[in-house]
């Protein structure tokens, strides 16, 4: 296990590596940073001036070398845009994004789960196709329109949920849906097919000729086994919701890192950016790191390799 | 080298094609419902996208300042000089959904053809050398898998700005990563077998076994998720249209036409309807007919 885990720790850290020069170098390739910075009155020898006061003259590793042991202690540098540091920032939107993507989390596996388990308990019967339908359909509709929908319908005709912000848990029950739906096929197909999966191997047949009960059988024997990849694709999709946040927190005008993106994006406002894009991939590098874990911990063939 | 559990999960399709009787492929085609749906739709989607100029009504670019917002004809105060109404310009609403099926169609095909190449290239790469090779090439893979498509695509589209060769260029640099890891453990699995060990024995040359021997048995498991990935690039096109940073109007883009309807929101729903629909519509039958090709092709691979 010591020795899986190393080795996994080491791909992570590179990955971590490169995903960061990646970002890195965003903010250099999309315009000068000095010119930026100094706006439209800089002469050109104030913008020298700042150039050489940034650093940007010298070569591009150790430009990169400073900023990326500045970001590992949270200091991201100034947003072009807002006053605040972009960490404070972070640190003020962070907590919205977060909960949508809880909520979705929470969302997607309540709804996918126990479908799963239902369909591959009665397989090519009426659930089961009803539940594969559901998933076919559920990719099918894109996000951002299936928000605007119920934003529609809800807010606007039935009066019942709110249509936009954050003030409320209310307002946090729409986004949470829209984007807990869409990952909810990955997660019933998977669960249906690590039940059939299991349910075919010999000692659930034991455990059923030993007389337990249905329930324990189906509890304590198959589901637990058959979760385990689900676990490892949860983790995966929590990430895959930070950066969906960037459509569903637009639709919801939501003041989660997100919209951040988005509207930094929109003006330009590259240190931000930069600041969301590492910040996100940090988060699904080090998940994809946890489930591997946890999946090596759950199925010790994994980790035997 | 040859690995006997590889066997059975090697799809058979092949082997299933050759020795069935013509006509069988077909046949078992025509019995699959959610194909030939899917198919039906398609034929009518692309028939539409290739003849806009003849089927469409009006010009989708002609604004009618004094006919906006006209609702469509099944509604109250719609005519059917407008079936689908017209948008906030007066552009007619119907004209702008067929031309916006070649925006669609375009940025799906293209991009899964640029994906398709750069994710097979790697996924057989890694798979048929493994080793170093497939090291590196998984690192790649995991490098690309941690960033976020959607906040990349639009940060690199606002530097170069967007049109439809930025979008799809961008989305095609993108999308590679299933491409890759379904190919890698199809060549993983064909690699073992007996006619490329065969074939190695025998003295080809690696490009040619790859080319000869490998790539033909791969190639049922590379149509399956471009056909997906098609439909994933047509959504994430959508996306990024609607966020502003995608196909630029006037444009006709299902994306864009919602995010233009998005501020009649309140009182005509149905400019954000109606393109909803048709995106929605075209997706699910892309999709359904990557089912039908994966359950036509390994039906053992359904679950």
């Amino acid at each position: 296990m010591l020795k899986y885990t190393l080795h996994k720790l080491l791909v992570a850290a590179l990955v971590a590596i490169t995903v960061s020069f990646v970002a890195f170098m965003l903010l250099r390739v999309s315009g000068d940073l000095a010119t930026a910075l100094g706006g439209e009155s800089a002469r050109g020898e104030d913008i020298a001036r700042l150039r050489a006061q940034l650093g940007l003259d010298r070569p591009i590793l150790s430009q990169y070398w400073d900023w990326a042991t500045r970001a590992l202690v949270g200091d991201f540098g100034r947003s072009f845009y807002y006053p605040e540091p972009v960490w404070t920032l972070l640190r003020e939107r962070l907590p919205v994004t977060l909960t949508l993507a809880c909520w979705g989390l929470v969302i997607s596996l309540a709804i996918g789960i126990p479908l799963g388990v239902l369909a591959a308990l009665r397989p090519n019967t009426l659930i089961d196709r009803v539940a594969m339908t559901l998933a076919v359909l559920g990719q099918a509709l894109p996000t951002f329109w299936l928000g605007l929908l119920l934003i529609i319908l809800f807010g606007l005709v039935l009066r019942w949920l709110p249509m936009s912000g954050t003030d409320t848990w209310q307002h946090f029950i729409l986004p949470s849906f829209v984007l807990g739906y869409y990952s909810t096929p990955a997660v019933m197909r998977l669960t249906r097919s690590g039940m059939l999966e299991v349910l075919a191997t010999d000692y659930i047949r034991t455990a059923y000729s030993k007389g337990l009960p249905h329930r324990t059988v189906l509890f304590k024997h198959a589901l637990r086994n058959a979760v385990i990849p689900v676990v490892a694709l949860a983790s995966v999709q929590f990430g895959l919701m930070l950066s969906g946040s960037v459509v569903i927190e637009t639709v919801f005008a939501m003041q989660g890192i997100g919209q951040l993106a988005w509207e930094s994006i929109s003006r330009q406002d590259f240190p931000v950016v930069q600041a969301v894009l590492l910040l996100v991939s940090m988060f699904y590098v080090w998940l994809t790191f946890a489930s591997d874990l946890i999946n090596a911990w759950l199925d010790p063939r994994i980790r035997a390799g | 080298m040859a690995n006997p559990a590889a066997l059975p999960a090697v799809s058979t399709a092949d082997v299933d094609l050759a020795t069935v009787a013509p006509g069988g492929v077909s046949r078992r085609m025509l019995q699959h419902k959610g194909f030939v749906i899917a198919g039906a739709i398609l034929g009518i989607i692309v028939l539409m996208a290739l003849t806009a100029p003849l089927v469409a009504p009006y010009d989708p670019y002609a604004q009618d300042l004094g006919n906006r917002l006209v609702p469509p004809a099944f509604m109250e105060g719609g005519s059917w000089a407008h079936p689908l109404g017209t948008d906030g310009l007066g552009r007619d609403y119907l004209s702008r959904v067929i031309y916006g099926a070649r925006v669609s169609l375009m940025i799906g095909l293209l991009t899964a053809l640029i994906s398709g190449l750069i994710g097979a290239v790697l996924g057989v790469t890694a798979g048929y050398f493994g080793g170093r090779v497939d090291a590196l090439i998984c690192y790649v893979l995991a490098v690309r898998l941690s960033m976020p498509v959607v906040l990349v695509a639009l940060a690199v589209v606002s530097v170069i700005g967007g049109s439809l060769v930025v979008v799809i260029t961008v989305l095609g640099l993108l999308l590679w990563d299933r491409y890759a890891v379904v190919m890698r453990s199809a060549t993983q699995q064909v690699r073992a077998l007996d006619f490329v060990v065969a074939a190695q024995s025998v003295g080809a040359s690696t490009p040619r076994i790859i080319l000869t021997e490998v790539l033909p048995n791969v190639m049922s498991s590379l149509i399956v998720v471009a056909t997906f990935e098609v439909a994933h690039a047509i959504l994430l096109e959508a996306a990024l249209s609607f966020l502003g940073l995608g196909v630029q109007p006037p444009l006709p883009s299902w994306g864009l036409m919602i995010a233009e309807g998005r501020q009649h929101l309140l009182f005509e729903p149905w400019v954000i309807v109606i393109p909803g629909i048709a995106l929605s519509v075209l997706v699910l039958a892309v999709n359904m007919l990557g089912d039908g090709i994966r359950d036509l092709h390994a039906p053992e691979n359904r679950n």
